[in-house]
């Protein structure tokens, strides 16, 4: 039964490895010419398992930021994970022990949410394992092989993949902005708001980290003020399903 | 830089652990305020996208070529093609402008 639950995890995390890996290189890349060294680059996705924490956490560590900017940003930009460990935490097992959820709660990303939420039922904390078992290498790996050829690669490969990972970010929110007109307006009202802290005089002063959690928390606030979530939806929230509909 | 690398890796483990780790060991009820729930599902959104942009425009060696990039991401994302392909078709479209613009 374990054993089943975590080969069904195990299938399921090859396409997820394999995005990761993409991915991670260039997180590997980008740290490496940020000035860190392939093990501290290696050792950041090994502990974080997360790509936009780690981008950002990247650019603080670059400014040389200070720790408390360090950890507000990992903790506005990773909130999402607290929604998510809510909704699995309704979903595994019932009585499933409280080291399992310690383990589990480790490999909560976008995307094994994401298959975890979408199976039937209740879900096994073998089949979460299965899928951490191919995805924690695949983005490990990717990092590895992204720092060490990042030296390598010419000037415009590097270009090219500066705008990576912004694809991935854009992959992830416009689908939902088009079903969603609270959504699209969340979306362009943060990428506004931060436009204001790039470029009017005053503001420009605010480190790009304390932008981005003051313009996540003006804007989700008043989207959450104006456009409160419909009842019912709540569970999928995670799932970046279509909500708010008119 | 003045501040110890290792400093900054274990902070951003920990956090990030923490926030994955307690609602899941914890919390065992619904959260009960709507305005609550609708700020975390709103949070991603206005977060990815604060990241996104004008960050996208400084991405690259030149802003025509990263603009080009936002547009082919924008464009792919719209039709709901999957996260690799929507990064690699942006990759390309910079490659491709950026070859345009040394023989302009």
């Amino acid at each position: 039964m374990n054993g089943e639950s975590f080969r069904s995890g195990l299938k399921d995390g090859i396409p997820i490895a394999l995005g990761y890996f993409a991915v991670s290189f260039t997180f590997g890349i980008m740290a490496v010419s940020a000035g860190l060294t392939v093990w501290q680059a290696v050792l950041i996705s090994l502990t974080n398992l997360t790509s936009a924490g780690q981008f950002a956490g990247l650019e603080i560590i670059a400014a040389g930021g200070s720790y408390l900017e360090m950890a507000l940003t990992q903790l506005i930009i990773n909130l999402r994970y607290c929604l998510m460990s809510f909704s699995l935490s309704q979903k595994l097992t019932r009585g499933c022990a409280r080291g399992h959820r310690f383990a589990v709660a480790f490999g909560i990303t976008d995307e094994i949410f994401g298959i975890s939420a979408s199976r039937e039922g209740r879900i096994s904390p073998y089949y979460n394992y299965g899928a951490m078992c191919v995805a924690i290498p695949g983005w490990t790996l990717g990092t590895l092989a992204g720092a060490v050829s990042g030296n390598l690669l010419p000037e415009f490969a590097l270009s090219a993949l500066g705008v990576a990972i912004y694809g991935m970010f854009l992959a992830v929110i416009i689908p939902p902005a088009k079903h969603s007109r609270a959504v699209l307006g969340v979306v362009f009202g943060a990428m506004a708001v931060s436009c204001l802290f790039a470029y009017v005089p005053v503001l420009r002063q605010v480190s790009s980290g304390f932008a981005i959690i003051i313009t996540t928390l003006l804007v989700a606030g008043a989207a959450a003020y104006f456009c409160p979530v419909a009842e019912d939806d709540p569970e999928k929230a995670g799932n970046f399903s279509k909500q708010n509909d008119e | 830089m003045n501040h110890n690398v290792y400093i900054y890796i274990f902070v951003m483990a920990v956090v990030t652990y923490l926030i994955r780790m307690l609602p899941i060991t914890l919390i065992k009820k619904d959260i009960a305020s709507p305005f609550i729930r609708s700020f975390l599902y709103y949070v991603p959104y206005a977060c990815l996208a604060a990241m996104t942009f004008p960050a996208i425009l400084s991405a690259t060696d030149s802003v025509i070529s990263a603009a080009a990039g936002f547009a082919a991401a924008l464009i792919a994302a719209f039709k709901e093609k999957s996260l690799v392909t929507v990064a690699l078709l942006a990759c390309l479209a910079v490659f491709v402008v950026e070859r345009v613009l040394m023989v302009l």
